[in-house]
């Protein structure tokens, strides 16, 4: 098994954690911990997929710094969102 | 084609620099400046139009940088029906708005900019990972607008609607890995023959997580659950932006996508979307008679209408009846829902607070309003000469065709139920007032943007074949 793969494998498995952690979680900053263990699950298949002939490709990196960008995005405006609500009901 | 006078980039750019000079001007302002690049974005996708119908298919590599490292753009019929039907329900939408938020729209302007530059992106998106993006800032800029209102609970559904939509797209995105290490590339038009000659295990999977996360993301029954909170929450002008287009552009995705690249995939499984949709219009319609608030009501009428869409994935056998058909509805449920939206935020703000119970009167207040809201439900029961007659008609005729019953049935109870709560409305609003009932006086301009919009869902019907001519360039019989 080379490396890539195993790097894949491992995206794949946090992809799942974090997706569960969404679905079954109840504490909304729980789930947006969640989201980013999913986001990160995602982007290591991308990387670790593309990682043929040896060396690094360098387009998916391009797009894993993108997809990194959107999701810090993302975060802010859910934590923005969440310091709304109040404090008993989360 | 390239060069500084192309529409492509434009219908990108303008909205993101009116929506950040509005965003400069600071809370509220920027209203003048929105109407004035949506009449240009009208103007631009209208020439793309017309460019589509003399020399087809247009594309345009941003910048001079071809894919893989550049952005490519892309549009065909089916990319230029749904700008013209963007820019065309945003721009009375955006009249609209300016009268609704006498009181300060807050950061609408800016919002909503951003919120049409990523919708016009995406419809020009010609690779999978350009599409994600586009995606997410849709996303984001649709959940802001949700949380506009403030307090706890827009806040609350806003973040009820982030979460399910940061969990779509994370399934779209672990796709878009699979079809990238599978075949080392996320253009569209050169995946679809790699697709068709040979497709592993692993883009089976990818084509299920992406077409999953969009469906999610258009609200499909059974994950139309976040719908109605976050369009029935939000201010009118909102909820009309998002129920009549920002839900209809994951539908497009999906189309693209069960049409392209994954074609050889799914050929076997429209029987699956189509069982949804029926779900979605009766579950939908069922809640839309139920529930007691008004806004409500639209928001639960646009999860049963999006039923409609998913109904022609078993008919792709012959494929442009069917495609005709979920476009023309995709059409006329935008129109007349936004439409419907907003003449029921001129209600509530007559009427004072937002339930079905508390009309009673309006019709003599109000009888533009109530005449908009009626030429809307019109569409949506599908009664001629409105588009919705003619996407209803188009669907039945292509079911019958192909010997689908089952289908015939849905659209049909369907029909009925929505006229159902159509007129559960208008019977409370034919009522006498109450002694006690007090009326706030509406600046015209609000029913007036209302009615344009319900006047064009109805009379688009007689303009159809124009439409069905373009939808038809790019498309491969």
């Amino acid at each position: 098994m080379s490396a890539g793969l195993l790097y894949a494998l491992a995206g794949v498995l946090l992809f799942a954690l974090g997706l569960g952690g969404i679905v079954l979680l109840r504490h909304a900053l729980r789930r947006i911990l969640a989201f980013n263990v999913m986001g990160s699950g995602a982007f290591l298949v991308l990387v670790g997929l593309a990682q043929r002939d040896g060396g690094a490709d360098p387009v998916p990196q391009a797009m894993v710094l993108t997809g990194i960008v959107v999701a810090v995005a993302a975060t802010a405006l859910a934590l923005a969102l969440l310091r709304r609500l109040p404090e008993d009901r989360p | 084609m390239n060069g500084l006078l192309d529409p492509l980039p434009w219908l990108i750019l303008l909205p993101l620099a009116w929506a950040s000079l509005a965003f400069l001007l600071g809370p509220g302002r920027g209203g003048r400046l929105a109407l004035a690049g949506l009449a240009g974005q009208l103007a631009l996708a209208l020439w793309l139009a017309r460019r589509l119908i003399e020399g087809g298919p247009v594309s345009h590599a941003v910048g001079g940088w071809g894919a893989p490292l550049g952005i490519d753009l892309y549009a065909d019929g089916l990319s230029a029906v749904m700008l013209l039907l963007t820019q065309a329900v945003a721009l009375p939408l955006a009249f609209y708005a300016r009268a609704y938020f006498a009181q300060g729209a807050g950061q609408f302007w800016p919002l909503a900019g951003f919120l049409l530059a990523a919708m016009n992106a995406l419809f020009l998106a010609a690779d999978l990972f350009n599409l994600y993006v586009t995606l997410e800032l849709l996303g984001l800029a649709a959940v802001g607008l949700v949380a506009l209102g403030g307090g706890a609970e827009p806040s609350r559904a806003a973040l009820r609607y982030l979460v399910v939509s940061l969990a779509a797209s994370g399934a779209y995105l672990l796709g878009v890995a699979l079809i990238y290490g599978s075949y080392g590339t996320v253009a569209i038009a050169p995946l679809t023959p790699l697709i068709a000659a040979q497709a592993p295990l692993a883009v089976g999977l990818a084509a299920g997580l992406m077409l999953l996360g969009l469906v999610a993301k258009s609200a499909l029954f059974p994950f139309h659950f976040w719908l109605p909170p976050a369009h029935g929450g939000a201010p009118a002008p909102v909820s009309a932006l998002l129920s009549a287009l920002v839900v209809k552009a994951a539908f497009y995705l999906i189309l693209r996508l069960w049409l392209g690249p994954f074609a050889p995939l799914t050929a076997d499984w429209g029987w699956l979307p189509a069982l949804a949709g029926a779900g979605a219009i009766l579950w939908g319609s069922w809640q839309a008679l139920r529930t007691p608030r008004l806004k409500q009501l639209v928001a639960w009428s646009t999860v049963a209408q999006l039923g409609y869409l998913f109904l022609i994935f078993p008919l792709f056998g012959l494929k442009e009846p069917a495609l005709q058909a979920g476009t023309l509805q995709a059409v006329a449920h935008g129109l007349a829902k936004a439409a419907m939206f907003a003449a029921a935020g001129i209600l509530l703000k007559a009427t004072g607070r937002d339930a079905v119970d508390g009309l009673a009167g309006v019709a003599g207040r109000l009888p533009l309003t109530l005449f908009a809201f009626g030429l809307a439900g019109v569409t949506l029961m599908g009664l001629p000469p409105s588009a919705g007659f003619l996407a209803k008609w188009l669907l039945i005729d292509a079911a019958l065709e192909q010997g689908l019953w089952p289908l015939v049935a849905i659209v049909l109870a369907g029909g009925l139920l929505a006229a159902a709560y159509v007129f559960r409305v208008l019977r409370q609003a034919f009522l006498l007032a109450p002694e006690a009932q007090q009326f706030h006086p509406v600046p015209r301009r609000l029913e007036w943007a209302a009615f344009g919009l319900a006047a064009a869902s109805v009379l688009l019907g007689l303009r159809g074949v124009e439409l069905m001519a373009l939808l038809g360039i790019g498309v491969a019989p």
